[in-house]
């Protein structure tokens, strides 16, 4: 076997068997490496990709990327509907099996330790969105006779801007105040860039949910009906997800940090 | 396994998620682990700037707590009202000029 490793997700050995088209970053399909009762989830890739200076240099590719996280998103995805599976961030790579069995038992604890954690649950992304500039587009303002009507234009224009962004941010509190009581746990993301998400408005909330799956009907019914509960307000579901938000090693200690 | 049965798409699809949905969650969150391979994702250029939302440190949102936003000048609405002002001012002053320069239009318009 020639190639690098690369791992996806660490996960407790699953009786199902990943779907058979299913293909890892550099197109070979993934596969369970057991050690130590963890299976690391893993596939070869070339090194003409993926050695230190090729993968530095195709990070900075956004084409390149965007194929590579979607690939490695579709193999979480696919673990997830089998098992709970720990998600790695993207481009952990290893030489050889070797390699991976001796990360395996390196971390043997903590990965124990994080499955029991998250066994059994999902990650749901919720965002909502600030419709951009609803009042201008509802009514569009007559051509100003003369400077001072123009100004009080510009000044009612203001006071609805004004108004609608306070009433997207009470509406977002509000809402991840009830979501975050439901979940296990929760955590807010930096809104994001709409150069990549392509959306439209402005992202007011990005969060992140720890759900059970048996509670996750419930969850995705209570994000349902405050998608119709504000005018000007977009509420997004995305999920479930692997708990991506909730693996990372300070949550290892539990909860939040002061 | 019990699976929720009211699933936005079919399960493993992810079509509601967008780019940055992904982006945020494979290279930004999940479990570290320094493989052979040494790359630091917080090295690549793109990463961190073309992509602002690598860079925003999700611990700081969190230490913030809900009003994590108002640090943010896009979205704080103190800065929103403080460039509001400001754009004003400069209106005021823009018309102010104006209306010297067409005195006869400005007086017909106020013109009782």
């Amino acid at each position: 076997m020639t190639g690098l490793r690369y791992v996806y997700a660490v996960c407790r050995p699953f009786g199902t068997p990943l779907q058979s088209q299913l293909t890892g970053v550099a197109g070979d399909p993934p596969r369970g490496l057991t050690h130590h009762g963890l299976v690391a989830v893993v596939s070869h890739v070339p090194e003409r990709d993926f050695a230190e200076e090729p993968l530095r240099a195709h990070l900075e590719d956004l084409d390149w990327l965007t194929e590579t996280a979607r690939a490695h998103q579709g193999v979480i995805d696919a673990l997830t509907t089998v098992t709970t599976p720990l998600p790695l961030r993207l481009g952990t790579v290893f030489r050889d099996d070797s390699g991976v069995r001796t990360m395996l038992e390196a971390r043997e604890e903590d990965f124990r330790r994080t499955l029991d954690r998250l066994e059994g649950r999902v990650e749901w992304g919720v965002k909502v969105y600030a419709e951009s500039e609803p009042q201008e587009t509802a009514q569009p303002a007559p051509k100003a006779a003369s400077g001072r009507d123009y100004l009080r234009q510009r000044r009612a224009q203001t006071r609805s801007h004004e108004e609608m962004w306070q009433k997207a941010e009470t509406f977002s509190v509000t809402l991840h105040e009830k979501l975050s009581a439901f979940a296990e746990d929760s955590r807010l993301h930096p809104p994001q860039n709409p150069a990549l998400s392509k959306a439209s408005g402005r992202n007011i909330l990005n969060a992140a949910y720890l759900v059970p799956r048996a509670h996750s009907e419930e969850f995705v019914e209570m994000v349902d009906r405050a998608k119709g509960e504000s005018t000007g307000m977009r509420v997004v579901l995305t999920g479930p997800w692997a708990a991506y938000s909730f693996a990372g090693e300070e949550q290892l200690t539990g909860g939040e940090k002061q | 396994m019990t699976t929720p049965s009211r699933m936005p798409e079919p399960y493993g699809q992810q079509s509601g998620a967008n780019l940055a949905d992904i982006l945020e969650r494979v290279l930004d969150k999940g479990i570290v682990i320094a493989g052979d391979i040494r790359i630091n994702l917080l090295d690549i250029e793109l990463l961190t700037i073309k992509l602002r939302l690598i860079v925003a440190s999700v611990d700081k949102a969190k230490e913030m707590g809900i009003d994590w936003w108002e640090s943010d000048p896009n979205l704080s609405s103190r800065a929103r009202r403080d460039e509001l002002a400001r754009e004003n001012a400069e209106l005021r002053e823009r018309l102010a000029r104006l209306e010297e320069l067409e005195p006869g239009r400005a007086e017909q318009k106020e013109a009782p």
